[in-house]
């Protein structure tokens, strides 16, 4: 099954990564060649089956709503490109 | 009449009043500096898995009981995604399939005292976003991120499209303010953002069965701002119809200072948020006993506390129905009424003076000046007549002013209404002998017109007391004294 380019195009601005011309018919034999599987697996019948969130039988764990992380700023940021003032620093955005 | 029908519907984000984020165990206290309340998890470092908080849980479960909805059993957390820096992960952890909360209803009045029934058509679990902060010392081009905020426990609360104008989107939004606040799984505080309101409006010709095209306006924070907002775009909406344009389904955004509203973006650039169920989080199961053990330990819900109020302290429905809306407000006058055993001031003085003043000055009743216990001590010295309604301004406005309570104001400033009857005889006397002249005319003029002089003398009596002797007993000494002498 194949995968249009607009449609890679699409993906990859959502994705926000960039996709070179040269590579997207690679990408796109890739890409579609997942999509034959998950339409063989859609093959399977699974009418009268309740749909799974979670592949494990279990449920998920509640924490009590006690404060256990204190203020680590300073570790955190420290990886971090570019801080002013406590806050991390990032080009323009508007909205 | 106008030839439009206006539909509106309305999606409610409620940060519930837990301690710490919804899945990690930093703190949600407002204002702290920047990032010192954002920890690994929330700042999406890699190799953190997020662990759900049970208060969050069990409060929004509080709120489905509160609307008589169905609770979902078994709930799920999906993936939102979508850039923005203020979001660290690239996704919001939402719930979209089986969220939390399922159908339930809302009753809220009008004006007129006509009722209504909004349907809610789900709320949901998720986490909020981040600040980004554009203005500042920041170099050109760059804006900074507060990630405080990220991870902090939401409800999205949405509503069928069941309201026709802005006084019923109104009355609902209020309503929801007045049952989290009562059940006390959100602050309420709207300047902080705790409750933002995300606003749908479309406009049909009247008595259409075609919903029009609508328009979102998000992220208001005031009621005054919703309203204004909602004026304005349906007045927008049929201008355009009624020029020939079409209504373009869009995200907008109105600004409350300058009152200007503005399209963020259209449906094309609509963000494909491809959502898919959260692998980091398992089915939420909430047990019947859980459940069973929230509605048993549900706080009083405002209609109830409404009722109650009418029976228990025989106010009027409309007061009752004022003091109950606001949980902080309900208590605050339960207070003051238990204290000074007297419900009907208290009643008068939360909503009149204390209201007033708050309102002017911008806060909230639970960071008032005046406490509960000190409105109290207040009403009972004008309830047993220590001081008039006039004299009672003046020590609700020490009080305000920090100057101690009522009794010890009245000391102080030598408040006290005098009504001593043997300090007043001796008053009255000197100040008719000090004003021999006033006495002379009054003596000497017709007897009908003889009552228009008292005034003079009340106005000496009330001076030489500085306003502390009490009128009514003036009035009949004075009287007394005066007709002596004719």
């Amino acid at each position: 099954m194949s995968i249009e380019r607009h449609e890679i195009e699409k993906l990859a601005t959502l994705a926000r990564i960039a996709i070179d011309d040269s590579t997207i018919n690679e990408v796109s034999e890739r890409l579609g060649s997942v999509l034959e599987l998950v339409d063989q697996l859609q093959a399977a019948d699974t009418s009268g089956i309740d749909a799974m969130s979670h592949p494990m039988q279990a449920t998920q764990r509640l924490r009590e709503d006690e404060v256990t992380e204190l203020n680590q700023r300073e570790a955190l940021q420290a990886t971090s490109p570019d801080t002013e003032d406590g806050l991390f620093l990032v080009p323009k955005v508007i909205e | 009449m106008s030839n439009w029908d206006t539909v509106i519907g309305l999606e409610v984000h409620v940060q519930l009043a837990t301690k710490t984020k919804i899945f990690s165990g930093a703190s949600t206290a407002f204002g702290a500096e920047p990032n010192t309340q954002a920890c690994a998890i929330d700042l999406a470092m890699p190799g953190t898995l997020p662990v759900l908080n049970k208060q969050a849980v069990h409060y929004a479960v509080m709120f489905g009981l509160a609307i008589d909805a169905e609770i979902g059993k078994e709930s799920a957390f999906e993936r939102k995604n979508y850039f923005y820096p203020d979001l660290p992960k690239g996704y919001q952890t939402t719930q979209l399939e089986k969220p939390i909360v399922g159908r339930g209803n809302v009753e809220i009045e009008l004006a007129d005292g006509r009722k209504k029934t909004i349907r809610i058509h789900h709320a949901h679990l998720e986490e909020d976003a981040g600040k980004s902060l554009h203005e500042g010392d920041f170099r050109h081009g760059v804006s900074g991120i507060d990630l405080n905020r990220a991870g902090t426990p939401l409800i999205e609360i949405v509503s069928e499209p069941d309201m026709n104008n802005a006084e019923e989107a109104i009355a609902f939004a209020k309503k929801l303010h007045s049952i989290v606040t009562s059940i006390g799984i959100c602050d309420g505080e709207m300047s902080q953002g705790s409750m933002r309101f995300d606003v749908n409006v479309s406009v049909k010709p009247s008595g259409s069965d075609t919903l029009g095209t609508r328009t979102e306006t998000k992220n208001l924070n005031s009621f005054k701002f919703m309203e204004e907002c909602i004026a304005k775009e349906v007045e927008r909406q049929i201008d355009l119809i009624e020029d020939g344009g079409t209504v373009l389904q869009e995200t907008r955004l109105y600004n409350g200072d300058t009152k200007v509203a503005r399209s963020m973006r259209s449906k094309e650039e609509a963000n494909d948020y491809r959502y898919f169920p959260c692998p980091d989080l398992l089915p939420v199961i909430v047990s019947d006993e859980t459940i069973e053990e929230l509605r048993r330990n549900l706080p009083e819900l405002p209609d109830a506390r409404q009722a109650r109020f009418v029976e228990q302290y025989s106010l009027s429905d409309y007061d009752a129905g004022i003091l109950s809306s606001d949980a902080a407000m309900a208590n605050y006058f339960e207070t003051a009424a238990e204290k000074s055993g007297n419900a009907k001031l208290a009643a008068n003085w939360t909503m009149g003076e204390l209201a007033a003043r708050l309102n002017n000055e911008d806060l909230s009743i639970a960071n008032s000046p005046v406490s509960a216990e000190q409105l109290a001590g207040l009403i009972v010295r004008i309830a047993d007549n220590s001081i008039s309604g006039k004299m009672a301004k003046q020590v609700f406005e020490g009080i305000w002013a920090g100057e101690g309570s009522a009794d010890e104001i009245i000391d102080a400033r030598g408040l006290k209404q005098v009504s001593d009857s043997g300090a007043l005889e001796q008053m009255v006397a000197d100040v008719l002998a000090a004003n021999q002249a006033m006495v002379e005319d009054y003596i000497n003029t017709d007897e009908a017109k003889r009552k228009k002089k008292l005034g003079g003398f009340m106005g000496q009596i009330m001076k030489a007391s500085k306003g502390q002797a009490n009128p009514q007993q003036v009035n009949q000494i004075l009287a007394k004294k005066l007709n002596e002498l004719l």
